[in-house]
């Protein structure tokens, strides 16, 4: 008993000292509590405490204050108040821009004719001549959307040389000027020493900025659009390709990081360039300025610049940019400098390091994935946070500043073109590209959105979807002679294509002058057949991205071409492992001819091809698109004059969009029935003309291109077990073996 | 007393000695005894007590034990919220130092009840549930610190989401009374429902000098690009309805519209389409006969018929987000719940996290005067892009929209970001719905290169013991022109690699690594030695191979050089019977692996190999002293999503008189093991990355009727 009272007791005190504990009355002192670590790590003292008291909910629904609101104002009241408000610094789309002109025609740019006696400099004459070779040109300003000024507003400094007086005058008195609107402005310099303002000394009304170096605080979202600051020997077209040859393992160069340039003493921009010292270590962080620049530096010079300037002329730039993993782009006086396209076109991965810029098209580039964001504030943290990015990061920084450059900085054409497009996707909202489109290859100039905006309708972005094309196919033959006997080779073409187990529909296009035979003259086969009479019939027409073709691939046929099902067959399946690519079977290549300078074409055998012709090819239907779409009416209606060089002009356009040659399927090389006499086809091809005129053809396209975009392959695709002295049974793709 | 010491060194020091009966007696009791207690505790006391474990709030656990501070007339107001303020000009990046974490620490104020001076509360609700959720979820977060001195960003404990409840001068000065103000300097506000009558301004009026924003409803003249955060407006139907994932496809309806206070002008229009649409429209408005309260929120009605609230947005295509007062709606957030596709019409609007998400691929923004068109516009998405969007749709609410955690972590994840750029997520973080991510594939190598010829490949020879065939390997391989270094990996501890001088003599340099183990994954160590981007893996014993062919195959390398391009091609195949995988070394018509006894490859996949390769398989390869080949065609093929490239009809490569299968391949056992590697790595990537093609690589004029010496690869070995 004495036991179990004491038990009661003892059992009662703690029930106490619980009650206590819980109501309050004994807390545990703070140092009780206060290292306490819960999950590895130490918990923060007093977190926020988890209310539960019964609050009062957020009620989001708005509903009682819209009703209240739509009695008094009516949308249509509200817009026009927006856009009779936001003016100026704060124009945007909605506001100072007239969607309804672009609604009748769609895209189109007018340049202002050049007057006379107006000097304009170089870049601003590649500037406009880009535009007005471009598929936006309009000579119509009836018909245009969006203006472009011939007057030079490229050059805004008062102490250049290219600056162009009384621009407020000039721009006033524009008859179609109508305070800007609709105008787009390009700009590459601003102000002048000592503030560099960005003002461009004229009142541009409610005309958009297209402008280098412009800062964050003046730039208007979605209304400007900021472009790179770039030589004036910057070409027009084409471009040099990116430096990078191949992906080095580790990615690691010879120096981490560089900069060699200009350091301003004092005023505007010059405290970050004057404290990059702090940071140079003379192994693998080569930060090097000079104060030598303009007339009197001498009496400026603080104590640090002969020294700077004796260690500046240590090392040469070129070398140091193609051999650092990083590249310091700092500002100067303005915000943008030439650094920047030098470090991208290099594959040295830019480290910004100007507060304030609106990066070049920040409107879809993604930049954090080709560039490192730095802070001036930090730049004593830069070194650490370089050397703290991992190998796998930089290797992809690498490769995509190398994609950047191609794809949107390499020429002036491309330049202007992207921002053309960017204004183009403001506009026809609905048929704009993703953000996708523009950050991976081959880039937006190439992705046109009015095809489609289902990513997975390109043939581009199968593995990033994590899905395959259509495993169809539609076969397009091209048919130019009547149809006259029951042995021509079109309709032994019809028989065998449409036997393979891939073909999805066969699609006739009917070229030729004779009306259309009748139905029942072509043969009958399990798939459908669909005649279509070309438009105009002319040659370009084959490449008609039709609405019948539903399939992604693409069978393109001459009518006389030789095919069997089997090799119909392999060359499809070829084409779903490269569905970017052409695959076909006729071959050829180009070179250089050093004698003619100029580019040469041939059918000789060879060891190596960098075309593949569209008698018998598979190809992705966007490029259908593409071609109709994308290249300029004067290369079309060169083919169409000539009814020649199609398939040339389509190897042009796809090797310039995916940068590699296309695909040679197995060892035929005879694709056409050589029987064929007397064939208005059969005449082309004998015709000596024909070949000059595919030589001219190359020339020009590589003109227009702005260099050769084709590349050789020495490989052809077989069949595995291809000529192999095993058992023609066990062989899946006996017809190919014979010839 | 056997027993009590027994006890006593096991029982608790409370019952000692007892027996068990009584103690049984006792401890239920007492248990009866605490449990009533606590229950009469919790009784009294339930609104002050805690939800979870009381362990972490002792000393507060009420917000009507906030301490009461008096907000004097006086006190100063913040300037309104300057426009041009940015990163770089208005936020103390200082203050979030450099951190290896690259994490940015947040700081929540404790909770205070502002009043003014005669003691009217400055907010008519206080502390909504909502705030409460998001700031508990910030305090559990790895963002949160409670120290203030350490923190990057301020947030007030004062509840501002909804402007309607506030008192926006006290409000301001309550704001600019907390300790660490400064101008409102790193300080964040969550807003929701800016603005008030009669114009509705689309950002919180309340002046706060230059504190950052996370607003709902931000035009694009009030949002400061860069700086503040456009966020979603919560819907509170978010967590009460449960609406189960749908798969995506077409839905009843073709556009629903839901809201209740559409406006008459876009009522009149939406009419309009419905009448020459018909069927495909629902246009559902508030019930008129219905009592009011929550079943008014959660019912629609189309002509008296009524429809349950949000279940109907399940039933359609696409769904209307038209704007009301404000930009921002919560209706927009059940949409994407239901997987519905948002039709937003509200101009000028900043979409929710427009930052870092992609909405073109989950939504679709009309101009509001273009609401005549939508139809139209609606119609010409194709098909399966509209799935892809009911689909990213669903993913955006799940990840950003469902709760006030979601919303509050984004918020602070996209401000992070800012700060630590360079280790900002991508792209495809923020915007890949996890089956996207499981499906997709980024390779690494992902920029179309063909690298120059000239600076050639390394050959890596793996030998143990084989000097002779080694020998006759190196001599072989020394006639490609475009090798440029030999190195010989001698995987044998017990034995030296013979003298310098009885090596062949080649001209390129030659370099021995001796291994401190004999493991076959020596053959993929990234040695500094391999100073080319081509790695030539190929075994002492293959001795078939002609130069050409070598040389052959390192051109082809070049044209796909994020591949694996050899020569002994192999096949996986599904065993139906089994019901697993299966290794198959016949001559088939098929390709889905080449093996590394002679293959070219980048020296990028070395380093994956090493470093990288998932699970245990290196450890299964070395253990198994087999299969690091089929791991090797794996890991490319995981990575890559491609096909590896057989070249030439090459198929015996020991000697002339040799099978497909010799050497070590011979062994039955030994293909049964590697049978078991391909399921075994199958289960540890998760899928079957490999992928099967019928195509080998040959020269151009293989087999051509060409004169041979005019052929630049005229010694292709038929066999």
């Amino acid at each position: 008993m004495q036991a179990k009272k004491r038990y009661l007791i003892s059992l009662l005190t703690g029930a106490f000292l619980v009650l206590l504990f819980y109501f309050g009355g004994v807390v545990p002192g703070p140092a009780a509590t206060g290292s306490r670590s819960r999950h590895g790590y130490n918990r923060p003292e007093q977190p926020w405490p988890h209310f539960s008291d019964p609050l009062q909910h957020l009620s989001p629904w708005d509903h009682s204050d819209t009703e209240d609101y739509n009695v008094h104002i009516s949308p249509r009241q509200k817009r026009d108040v927006n856009s009779s408000v936001y003016k100026g610094k704060r124009c945007r789309m909605q506001s100072c821009f007239d969607f309804s002109l672009c609604q009748r025609n769609g895209f189109k740019v007018y340049v202002y004719p050049q007057q006379k006696g107006e000097k304009i400099s170089e870049s601003y004459q590649n500037i406009l001549s880009t535009i007005e070779g471009s598929r936006f040109y309009t000579s119509d300003p009836g018909q245009a959307c969006l203006f472009v000024l011939s007057l030079d507003t490229l050059d805004r400094d008062q102490l250049s040389p290219q600056y162009v007086h009384n621009l407020k005058t000039k721009v006033q008195s524009l008859p179609l000027w109508n305070n800007g609107r609709n105008h787009l402005i390009f700009n590459l310099y601003s102000g002048t020493w000592p503030d560099y303002t960005e003002d461009l000394g004229f009142d541009i009304g409610q005309a958009m900025l297209a402008k280098a170096s412009i800062s964050t605080e003046n730039f208007r979202p979605n209304f400007d659009v900021s472009i790179p600051l770039f030589s004036k020997d910057h070409p027009r077209t084409g471009g040099d390709r990116g430096y990078l040859k191949y992906n080095t393992i580790p990615p690691f160069r010879k120096y981490m990081l560089v900069f060699k340039g200009k350091r301003y003493l004092t005023g505007i921009g010059s405290d970050t360039r004057n404290a990059l010292y702090h940071v140079h270590n003379a192994e693998d962080v080569v930060l090097l300025t000079t104060c030598k620049h303009g007339k009197d530096w001498q009496k400026h010079k603080d104590a640090r610049c002969d020294k700077d300037n004796a260690e500046y002329e240590k090392y040469d730039y070129r070398e140091m940019l193609h051999n650092s993993t990083f590249c310091l782009v700092p500002r100067g006086r303005r915000l943008g400098s030439f650094r920047f396209l030098e470090a991208l076109q290099a594959a040295c991965v830019p480290v910004m390091l100007s507060n304030g810029w609106e990066l070049p098209f920040s409107e879809v580039i993604d930049w954090n994935t080709a560039a490192v964001i730095g802070d001036e504030r930090l730049l004593l943290q830069i070194p650490s946070t370089v050397r703290s990015i991992h190998q796998d990061k930089i290797l992809a920084l690498r490769q995509q500043t190398q994609f950047l450059w191609e794809a949107y900085f390499s020429s002036v054409e491309k330049i202007v073109l992207t921002t053309l497009e960017i204004i183009q996707d403001r506009v026809l909202q609905q048929t704009s590209r993703s953000n996708l489109m523009w950050n991976s290859h081959p880039g937006g100039l190439f992705t046109l959105p009015h095809y489609s905006s289902y990513l997975g309708d390109f043939p581009f972005f199968y593995a990033e979807l994590g899905i395959k094309p259509n495993p169809k196919f539609t076969a397009v033959i091209h048919a130019v002679t009547p149809l006259v006997s029951q042995s021509q080779p079109i309709l032994k073409l019809l028989v065998s294509v449409a036997r393979s187990q891939y073909c999805a529909q066969i699609i006739v296009l009917w070229n030729c002058d004779k009306p259309l035979p009748a139905k029942h003259r072509w043969p009958a086969t399990s798939v459908p057949i669909i005649v279509i009479e070309g438009e105009n019939k002319v040659m370009s027409s084959r490449f008609q991205p039709y609405d019948s073709i539903i399939s992604d691939a693409v069978l393109s046929l001459d009518e006389d071409t030789v095919l069997s099902t089997t090799e119909v067959d392999f060359a499809f399946t070829v084409w779903q492992s490269f569905p970017e690519r052409i695959v076909g079977y006729p071959a050829r290549s180009h070179f250089w001819d050093n004698n003619k300078e100029r580019w040469g074409y041939t059918s000789k055998w060879t060891n190596d091809y960098s075309m593949v012709l569209t008698g018998a090819a598979i190809y992705h239907r966007y490029y259908h698109f593409l071609y109709s779409h994308f290249l300029p009416s004067s290369l079309k209606s060169m083919v169409d004059q000539l009814a020649n060089c199609e398939d040339i002009l389509m190897n042009f356009l796809v090797s310039a969009v995916t940068k590699l040659p296309p695909i040679k399927v197995t060892q035929k090389k005879q694709y056409k029935e050589t029987m064929m006499g007397q064939s208005s086809r059969a005449s082309r091809w004998a015709d000596p003309d024909h070949f000059a005129q595919r030589q001219t053809c190359m020339n020009k396209f590589a003109s227009w291109f702005g260099g050769m975009p084709l590349v050789h392959s020495q490989m052809r695709l077989d069949p595995v077990l291809f000529k192999d002295q095993v058992s023609i049974l066990r062989k899946k793709y006996r017809e190919i073996e014979r010839l | 007393m056997c027993a009590s010491v027994k006890y006593g060194s096991r029982g608790p020091a409370l019952i000692p000695r007892m027996k068990t009966k009584h103690r049984i007696y006792y401890i239920t009791l007492f248990s009866v005894v605490l449990l009533g207690l606590i229950a009469t505790g919790m009784f009294q006391f339930w609104p002050h007590s805690i939800e979870s474990s009381a362990e972490w709030s002792l000393d507060r656990r009420s917000v009507h034990d906030a301490p009461l501070v008096r907000i004097p007339m006086s006190s100063p107001i913040p300037e309104r919220g300057d426009l041009s303020c940015r990163m770089h000009t208005c936020f103390d990046v200082y203050r979030c130092g450099y951190n290896p974490k690259n994490k940015i620490k947040v700081y929540i104020y404790p909770l205070q009840r502002f009043v003014d001076e005669v003691g009217v509360p400055i907010s008519s609700t206080g502390l909504s549930r909502e705030y409460n959720d998001l700031l508990s979820a910030i305090s559990d977060s790895d963002f949160y610190t409670d120290d203030v001195t350490r923190a990057c960003l301020f947030i007030p404990s004062t509840d501002v989401l909804n402007q309607n409840s506030l008192r926006i001068r006290e409000t301001a000065q309550a704001l600019a009374m907390l300790p660490r103000w400064d101008k409102g300097m790193n300080h964040l506000l969550f807003n929701m429902l800016p603005g008030g009558p009669p114009d509705y301004n689309t950002a919180l009026d309340v002046p706060r000098d230059r504190a950052l924003l996370a607003g709902g409803g931000f035009s694009t003249w009030t949002y400061r690009q860069g700086y503040d955060v456009s966020i979603p407006v919560y819907s509170p139907l978010s967590a009460e309805v449960d609406l189960p994932e749908r798969q995506p496809g077409p839905r009843r309806y073709f556009i629903l519209s839901s809201q209740t206070a559409i406006h008459r002008e876009y009522r009149v229009e939406l009419e309009r389409l419905k009448e020459e649409n018909g069927e495909a429209l629902l246009l559902l408005d508030k019930c008129s006969n219905l009592s009011q309260g929550l079943a008014s929120v959660r019912k629609r009605c189309y002509k008296g018929q009524v429809y349950d609230y949000p279940q109907i947005l399940q039933e359609s295509s696409f769904c209307v987000v038209l704007r009301g007062a404000r930009l921002g709606q919560a209706t927009l957030s059940d949409v994407l719940q239901a997987g519905c596709v948002p039709v937003i019409m509200a101009d000028s609007y900043i979409l929710p996290f427009s930052e870092v998400l992609d909405w073109k691929r989950a939504s679709v923004v009309i101009p509001e005067e273009k609401l005549p068109e939508m139809y139209t516009i609606l119609k010409s998405i194709p098909h399966r892009q509209v799935e892809e969007m009911q689909r990213q749709a669903r993913w955006f609410w799940e990840a950003y929209f469902s709760s006030m955690k979601a919303i509050g972590m984004t918020t602070l994840q996209i401000i992070n970001d800012r700060i630590y750029p360079y280790a900002a997520r991508t792209y495809e973080e923020w915007n890949n719905p996890s089956v996207v991510k499981w499906s997709s594939v980024n390779s690494p190598l992902f920029l179309p290169l063909i690298p120059p010829r000239s600076p050639g490949f390394t050959a890596v020879v793996l030998t143990y013991d084989r000097i002779e065939s080694l020998f006759r390997v190196i001599t072989e391989i020394s006639k490609v022109s475009s090798l440029a270094k030999l190195l010989v990996v001698w995987n044998n501890q017990n034995k030296s690699p013979p003298e310098e001088s009885l090596w062949p003599k080649v001209t390129v340099p030659l370099k021995v690594v001796r291994t401190k183990e004999n493991k076959l994954s020596n053959r993929f160590f990234p040695f500094d030695e391999i100073e080319t981007e081509a790695v030539l893996a190929i075994d002492d014993d293959i001795i078939m191979l002609t130069s050409d062919e070598l040389q052959f195959g390192y051109e082809v390398w070049r044209e796909f050089p994020d591949r694996l391009v050899g020569y002994p091609g192999r096949l996986h195949l599904w065993d139906h019977e089994m019901g697993k995988w299966k290794y198959e070394s016949e001559w088939t018509n098929e390709v889905s692996m080449v093996l590394t006894g002679a293959a070219f490859y980048h020296k990028y996949f070395n380093y994956l190999y090493t470093y990288k390769m998932p699970g245990d398989i290196k450890n299964w390869v070395d253990a198994h002293m087999n299969c690091e080949d089929i791991a090797m065609n794996f890991l490319v093929a995981n990575i890559t999503g491609k096909a590896p490239i057989k070249v030439t009809p090459r198929k015996k490569f020991k000697c002339p008189e040799c099978t497909a299968i010799d050497g070590l391949s011979l062994d039955q056992t030994h293909m049964v093991e590697r049978s078991e590697c391909i399921n075994k790595f199958a289960s540890v990537f998760g899928t079957m990355p490999l992928k099967v093609v019928e195509h080998r690589a040959d020269p151009v004029l293989y087999k051509d009727d060409f004169p041979e010496k005019l052929k630049s690869f005229p010694n292709i070995g038929s066999l």
